[in-house]
């Protein structure tokens, strides 16, 4: 199977992978997959609590190069974001951005996953109350 | 110079010699003549390269010419072998003992012999890819007319205790027959010596052209007899009717003679570049080979790089490199390869690895290009992966509560 340019270069050049201190309060961690499914991601974003904006973004990720690549894309997404608008990133923008194809839905719906957990530990950890998502149709 | 990409997918297919070509193209435009046409040159000329490409196939592994069976490749040979046993022998019993890392060919066979109501084992093996000798010999029924167990397997290339099974295939009256794709033309095969009644091979595993196999059928002691699968003209002793590929069967019959001849040779080169790059491989933290070290091809290695997934691994070289991966995202059913899951590896590990099958054309070069590329991306998907992290800092991966996808 051939990989699109763009998952290619963002394997390649993978944007902001790293940690951030996950006991920070301004940090959400979402850690989604499992290793039995051959993919886990974890996505990490610092959040300004005055002004609801995503400072920073980090990602590590166990997978295939579509599944790297929809974790970097995901990153660089997020910064600048407040997380409002964050939380309507939806798995089909990875899929049209990367032109990933039918076998490779299940990575930008990890992605979708991972930030949307992300946000929620935000939340929960300054007391707020944890988004309810629907369930994720593909899996 | 390196020329990439560097091909190491060899037990998927083999490249052909090219002294196989050079036999083979006088078959295509010369003398292109149907082997069973018996009233004129043409014919004869056919006939009579097929015969000697079947001396020279039988003269590989030990056995009569006319115990060869030409065939499409080693799937079909598979499926005549076992379907035409079970139709055969009806009257004996119609219980198959095989075993749970057989290639697909058998396995599905076997499938099918259950939907026509036969009566399948499928023997479990250890962690080294081996199957139990005493399990199997537990297995057996007065029912059992058929041992169908590989003589190497194509993933690990694990060699099994083929003389221990035919004796005791021996003892209680039942066949032996062996998918030998991986071993003919690899390792030395003797069809009297290992015992075996029945066994599939194929030619593009060994240097040789695609689309042409066999299927060694022993004639005395016991004299073993299939039911075709296939009605038609009755070629090849009744066994398989359909007119003989020519050119094929003159390549397959070549690549045997290279085979036989340069066998001993090839083996200590390639074992020792083989060696080289897993031993340099297994510098790398947390890498393990799958499978037994020492019943083994001498060509093959599978590693799994813990905490690195397969198909992520082999985008940073594929382009260069031709590799297999058991990760389930390389595999059409999407599930991760099933053999290794046999040996009792978590799907963790089988997602993170690598089959190397070196070949006769490798060089000393390759392998270091090679090792380098793999070291270096494994590095690299490391430093980014999560789980390799989370190992680092002693966190216990199984402790953690997945949300299983």
């Amino acid at each position: 199977m051939a990989y699109s340019e763009k998952v290619i270069d963002h394997y390649q050049n993978p944007k902001n992978v790293g940690t951030l201190d996950k006991s920070s309060k301004n940090v959400g961690t979402g850690l989604v997959g499992a290793p039995e499914c051959g993919d886990v991601m974890r996505l990490q974003i610092e959040v300004d609590d005055a002004t609801g904006t995503i400072t920073d973004a980090k990602f590590k990720t166990f997978g295939c190069g579509s599944a790297i690549a929809s974790s970097s894309l995901a990153t660089e997404w997020l910064k600048g974001k407040n997380i409002e608008e964050a939380v309507k990133v939806d798995n089909m923008d990875f899929v049209e951005e990367l032109n990933l194809p039918p076998v490779k839905i299940h990575c930008s719906v990890l992605a979708e996953d991972a930030i949307k957990a992300a946000i929620n530990d935000y939340r929960v950890k300054n007391g707020l109350e944890a988004i309810k998502f629907d369930e994720s149709v593909v899996h | 110079m390196l020329k990439l990409p560097i091909y190491l997918d060899n037990n998927a297919t083999t490249p052909m010699d090219p002294r196989v070509l050079e036999a083979m193209t006088p078959y295509f435009l010369q003398h292109f003549g149907n082997a069973a046409s018996r009233n004129h040159p043409f014919g004869w000329e056919a006939e009579e390269a097929v015969d000697y490409a079947r001396e020279q196939v039988a003269k590989l592994i030990g056995a009569d010419p006319k115990e060869i069976i030409f065939t499409s490749g080693a799937t079909e040979a598979d499926n005549l072998a076992i379907k035409g046993v079970f139709e055969m022998y009806a009257s004996k019993g119609n219980h198959i003992i095989t075993a749970v890392t057989e290639h697909k060919a058998v396995l599905d066979t076997c499938k099918h012999i259950e939907k026509l109501g036969g009566e399948v084992t499928y023997l479990p093996v250890n962690a080294e890819g081996l199957i139990d000798l005493k399990e199997l010999e537990a297995a057996i029924k007065p029912t059992t007319i058929l041992i169908a167990i590989m003589y190497a397997n194509n993933e690990v290339g694990v060699i099994q205790p083929v003389k221990e099974i035919s004796a005791l295939a021996k003892k209680h009256g039942a066949l032996f027959f062996t998918d030998a794709t991986q071993a003919v033309g690899k390792v030395p095969v003797d069809v009297n010596k290992d015992g075996i009644d029945l066994m599939a091979f194929t030619g593009h595993k060994m240097y040789g052209p695609k689309g042409v196999g066999a299927l060694y059928v022993r004639r005395k002691n016991p004299r073993v007899k299939v039911t075709a699968q296939m009605d038609g003209g009755g070629h090849e002793r009744g066994m398989r009717s359909g007119t003989l590929n020519v050119p094929g069967i003159v390549g397959f019959g070549k690549a045997c003679e290279l085979c036989r001849l340069e066998m001993d040779e090839d083996n200590q080169r390639i074992s020792k570049m083989r060696d080289t790059l897993e031993t340099a491989l297994l510098k790398l933290e947390e890498a393990y080979v799958n499978g037994s070290k020492e019943h083994r091809l001498p060509h093959v290695t599978n590693i799994s790089f813990k905490y690195v997934e397969g198909e992520g691994l082999l985008m940073g070289f594929n382009k260069n490199i031709a590799l297999s991966s058991g990760s389930a995202c390389t595999s059409a059913s999407l599930e991760p390869s099933y053999v290794l899951k046999a040996l009792g590896l978590g799907d963790d590990l089988a997602h993170s690895s690598l089959r190397f099958g070196l070949g006769r054309f490798t060089t000393d070069e390759q392998i270091e290009y090679t090792i380098k590329a793999i070291s270096e991306t494994v590095l690299k998907l490391r430093d980014m992966s999560p789980l390799w992290e989370m190992y680092k800092e002693g966190i216990d991966l199984n402790t953690i509560e997945w949300a299983h996808h």
